[in-house]
């Protein structure tokens, strides 16, 4: 259950790498639209790269907190290449199970693929006692794009420094969307890896072996509006199932998860809502220096008189702020926002899961009442009593597993939030450390100018 | 020399002062802080002197003018004016005059004056305008503060009254501590009173505020509301720095209607400051024909540094208008990031409320404490982002539109004497041909005509060097204020800055260890 985050560090890269692997290899190629995104490595995001600062290695900062490294069965996405509108992830598995044919595996998988995978996992009833691990988001990069073509469309109020900067950091963002989409895919993929009953599923067999394209459709309408229907009956079934049927629920464990969930949804998928915002004003205050910047700049070269150096030295303060603020913003992005967003997503797979149990509830309750009448009119007891032994069965393991699963479910959450938070601490300490330093050497020289 | 002094073509707005004037009053007295220079004056004999006219002139506010003409011979000389420039010379001080004597906006010279005038022309040394300068380093001894502002009245015809505290050492105010309460009309008021004395024979004097119909209509409704709030403050502050600008000229500060503004209770109600009133409605016409006019007016530069200054002018006010408009989007959007920032300490809050795990719901709920007093912080900032920066930009961008007017005041004044001279040549021509033609009547007055446009051709000459001479020192004087004024602005922005880092500094600690202990 990983979901390894890379964080755009300081420009003194001391980031502390998680355990060294040799991931990334080559690296995305940017859509050349009108040739304005650089084919920027992936791999090359470990040096210095000229438009972005110099990102980390893949960081196990995630949202569970240990990378298994089992040998047995490990996953990662190596490469990722986005083109037009699709983004291609090359998988590669190293494994020692007999399942494969061959130790190590490496087959170009897109988004849809992801989301057959994790769909036929949350309809498979054999894992009805499961969390599905939440499907990973389509990658966006719509928003961004716009930006930069709007960019692109030549804005005439902007002189070229100010373009170029704002070119900069809008590649910088598009970046960091592409990151996080191979992050988001990747840590999918591990978590199924990583957990005992769901690594051993043949599609999943398939999803990383099959070397052809897995041609999986998208949904047709039909299928779309099934599954729409089938959220509404479910939240329904819900209700009903709790309220007019009178289904109790005996089990004190479950029903403090229940109300738990519930709220703890709705909860935070509102924070991962605000998160969302400060980040992003955040992100419109660092572009705001950009202007400021570049208008003392001029500034400072007009001048004549004694405040020539001012201006100047106020023009690379700005440019440096605006460094920083940008990175506080992507540090909230990655550390809040994504923790959130996960949260969101992964306590909606526990609901699903609950919900699931209580219809095996509902299902033993029914036999059991229908074994009752059956014994009544003393016709077809036996098929009754086997559908009753069979929902029982059922109804136990679902329970015994969704315990299990909701007290992993916890645990991943703290230790998620923990890991974190910290991080998240410890970076704005030290940006915030860094700016000071910098205002206090700049109010230095200004101060000792006059 | 002495006919330099003699007064121009009187305008509008002076008769009433020219009469006054010819009390023969000694308008060469100099501020008291020249005082205080005097160790450097290179004749200390006088000043005692000067001392009692200063007195005499204080108990009698009503006496307008006296001050009115104060020659600014040294001030801050403009290190531009070369030592050959011909308009040097006439620069200098009657006979004192150490650091700063006023300059007689001429229409008040007398001829006691002339005479008086420039007898010996004091080099124009760069050692004598230093001393000079560090003399008027600390020359004005006067602190406005504008304060309390209390709504007067009720619904269309209430009005904001702000009081003005002056703290001074200056012996021309009656008391070293005296406040009055103003209206912002008054301020128009002054600022009109002002203009119409100085501007045209070039003095830079400082804008005032600009109105604003719809904010203080809500005040005026009494909307009680944040926006209105905001508004009133942002007024008062306007007015104050308006208000501390203007003192610190020192022409300025010698004007009695800066002092009956400070100083008397009671002020007449300016309502020609209304913009419908019949002089808003003829300041609009005359700011449309000044703009038909100056583009019309092609003048002869004869002398580079007006070109320069004019050329450096226009850049200036350029680059700050774009940023001005960058930092006040800077200010719209920390104040967004801090509604934003309260908004999610406030989702956080409910997230740590519902969930589970005690330790982590502490964590959580330390969280949206920090964030909670990091909004505070950003609010904080934006306040800094725009009363110590937005609003000295916005202050000298209307500070160099006043320049510019200055300019171009010079520029008529050329365009004047220019006319004069073309006028004269007509005469000229007009009085040969009635020679020619034998008409003795008419041509005697011809001759007149003639005499009489001599002296104005003479006149406009002079005005025209008068106003040139002014206008660098003045500009001068400005160039030094702005280089001060930004520096100090900036200091102060970044210190700003540097606390709210500092803060966060302090948040963040704070809540790291909640965050380790979460278990």
């Amino acid at each position: 259950m990983e979901e390894p985050m890379e964080m755009p560090p300081g420009e003194e890269s001391k980031v502390s790498l998680g355990p060294p692997s040799p991931r990334r290899g080559r690296g995305p190629a940017f859509p050349t639209q009108e040739g304005q995104y650089p084919a920027v490595p992936h791999g090359a995001l470990g040096r210095a790269s000229p438009c972005t600062p110099p990102s980390s290695l893949p960081q196990p900062c995630s949202v569970s907190e240990e990378l298994v490294t089992d040998p047995s069965l490990q996953v990662e996405i190596s490469d990722a290449v986005s083109e037009r509108d699709k983004v291609k992830f090359t998988v590669q598995t190293k494994s020692s199970l007999p399942h494969f044919t061959r130790p190590a595996l490496s087959v170009v998988r897109q988004h849809e693929d992801f989301v057959w995978l994790h769909d036929t996992f949350s309809e498979n009833d054999e894992y009805a006692g499961i969390i599905i691990p939440p499907a990973p988001s389509r990658p966006d990069f719509e928003a961004s794009r716009e930006k930069l073509q709007r960019l692109g469309e030549g804005n005439s109020t902007l002189t070229r420094e100010e373009f170029a900067k704002m070119k900069q950091e809008l590649e910088g963002e598009y970046l960091a969307i592409f990151k996080k989409t191979v992050a988001m895919h990747e840590v999918f993929l591990q978590r199924l890896a990583a957990h005992p009953v769901l690594r051993r599923d043949h599609n999943f067999y398939v999803f990383l072996e099959y070397d052809q394209d897995l041609s999986v459709r998208g949904k047709n309408r039909k299928e779309l509006l099934g599954g729409f229907f089938r959220n509404i009956v479910k939240s329904a079934d819900e209700a009903l199932i709790t309220g007019v049927s009178g289904l109790k629920e005996v089990d004190e464990f479950f029903e403090h998860e229940r109300t738990f969930l519930l709220e703890y949804n709705t909860r935070v998928r509102d924070t991962c809502l605000k998160a969302d915002r400060v980040m992003r004003a955040h992100k419109s205050l660092a572009e705001d220096y950009i202007p400021i910047s570049v208008a003392l700049s001029s500034l400072g070269t007009q001048e004549v008189c004694r405040l020539q150096m001012s201006f100047l030295k106020l023009a690379e303060l700005f440019e440096r702020l605006r460094k920083l603020e940008d990175r506080v913003a992507s540090d909230e992005d990655l550390k809040l926002s994504d923790l959130f967003k996960y949260y969101m997503r992964d306590s909606q797979a526990a609901k699903d899961l609950l919900y699931r149990r209580l219809r095996a509830l509902a299902d033993y309750e029914n036999a059991n009442k229908a074994l009752d009448r059956a014994r009544m009119r003393n016709k077809e007891v036996k098929p009754a009593e086997a559908h009753q032994q069979l929902c029982c069965q059922r109804f136990e393991q679902l329970s015994a597993s969704a315990k299990q699963e909701l007290t992993d479910f916890k645990s991943r959450r703290i230790s998620a939030f923990r890991k974190n938070l910290i991080e998240l601490a410890e970076l704005e300490l030290k940006h915030a450390k860094a700016s000071s330093l910098l205002l206090r050497n700049t109010l230095i020289v200004l101060k000792g100018d006059a | 020399m002495a006919a330099e002094r003699e007064p121009p073509p009187l305008g509008e707005a002076r008769q009433p002062e020219l009469e006054e004037l010819e009390d023969g009053e000694d308008l060469f007295t100099s501020t008291v802080s020249t005082l205080e220079s005097s160790p450097l004056s290179p004749e200390p004999a006088s000043l005692p002197t000067e001392d009692i006219s200063i007195n005499s002139n204080g108990p009698k506010p009503a006496e307008i003018i006296l001050d009115d003409d104060r020659e600014d011979l040294f001030a801050e000389a403009t290190e531009e004016v070369s030592l050959d420039s011909p308009e040097r010379e006439p620069i200098l001080s009657p006979d004192p005059s150490p650091a700063i004597t006023p300059v007689t906006p001429t229409t008040l010279v007398t001829p006691r004056m002339e005479s008086k005038s420039i007898t010996a022309p004091v080099i124009f040394d760069r050692s004598r305008e230093e001393i000079e300068e560090e003399a008027n380093g600390d020359v004005f001894d006067i602190e406005i503060n504008v304060s309390d502002p209390e709504k007067v009245g009720d619904g269309m015809n209430a009005y904001m009254a702000y009081r003005v505290t002056t703290k001074t050492s200056l012996s021309m105010f009656h008391k070293n501590e005296f406040s009055v309460k103003r209206r912002f009309s008054d301020f128009l008021g002054l600022h009109s009173k002002l203009a119409t004395k100085y501007l045209h024979v070039g003095y830079i004097v400082p804008p005032a505020p600009e109105k604003s119909i719809v904010g203080m209509t809500k005040v005026k409704v009494g909307k009680e509301d944040s926006s209105s709030t905001e508004f009133v403050e942002k007024r008062r502050a306007a007015l104050e720095r308006y208000l501390q600008r203007t003192v610190k000229h020192p022409t300025l500060l010698q004007d009695p209607d800066l002092r009956q503004f400070l100083e008397s209770s009671e002020l007449p109600r300016a309502v020609n400051t209304q913009a419908l009133s019949g002089a808003g409605i003829l300041r609009m016409v005359n700011k449309a024909a000044d703009a038909v006019n100056k583009m019309t007016i092609k003048m002869n530069e004869s002398d580079a540094w007006f070109e320069e200054k004019q050329q450096q002018f226009e850049n200036l006010d350029q680059q700050l208008r774009k940023l001005h408009a960058s930092v006040e989007a800077l200010v719209c959007h920390r104040k967004e990031l801090s509604a934003n920032t309260a908004a999610f300490a406030k989702s956080a809050a409910m997230l740590g409320n519902s969930e589970d795990h005690t330790a982590l719901s502490r964590a959580l709920s330390q969280l949206a404490e920090v964030e909670e007093k990091i909004d505070q912080l950003h609010q904080e900032q934006a306040f800094a982002d725009f009363y110590v920066f937005s609003e000295l930009l916005g202050d000298y961008i209307r500070l160099i539109a006043a320049v510019k007017g200055v300019l171009d005041h010079r520029m008529k004044c050329w365009q004047k004497w220019q006319d004069a001279q073309v006028t004269l040549q007509k005469k000229r021509e007009a009085e040969a041909k009635l020679q020619l033609a034998n008409k003795p009547d008419k041509l005697q007055q011809a001759k007149d005509e003639i005499k009489e446009w001599e002296t104005k051709v003479q006149q406009g000459e002079r005005d025209f060097e008068q106003i040139s001479k002014t206008i660098r020192k003045e500009v001068g004087r400005f160039e030094k204020e702005r280089v001060k004024d930004f520096k100090t602005v900036i200091i102060k922005y970044l210190e700003s800055l540097v606390q709210t880092q500092q803060q966060l500094i302090k948040y963040w600690e704070a809540f790291l260890p909640e965050a380790k202990a979460i278990a």
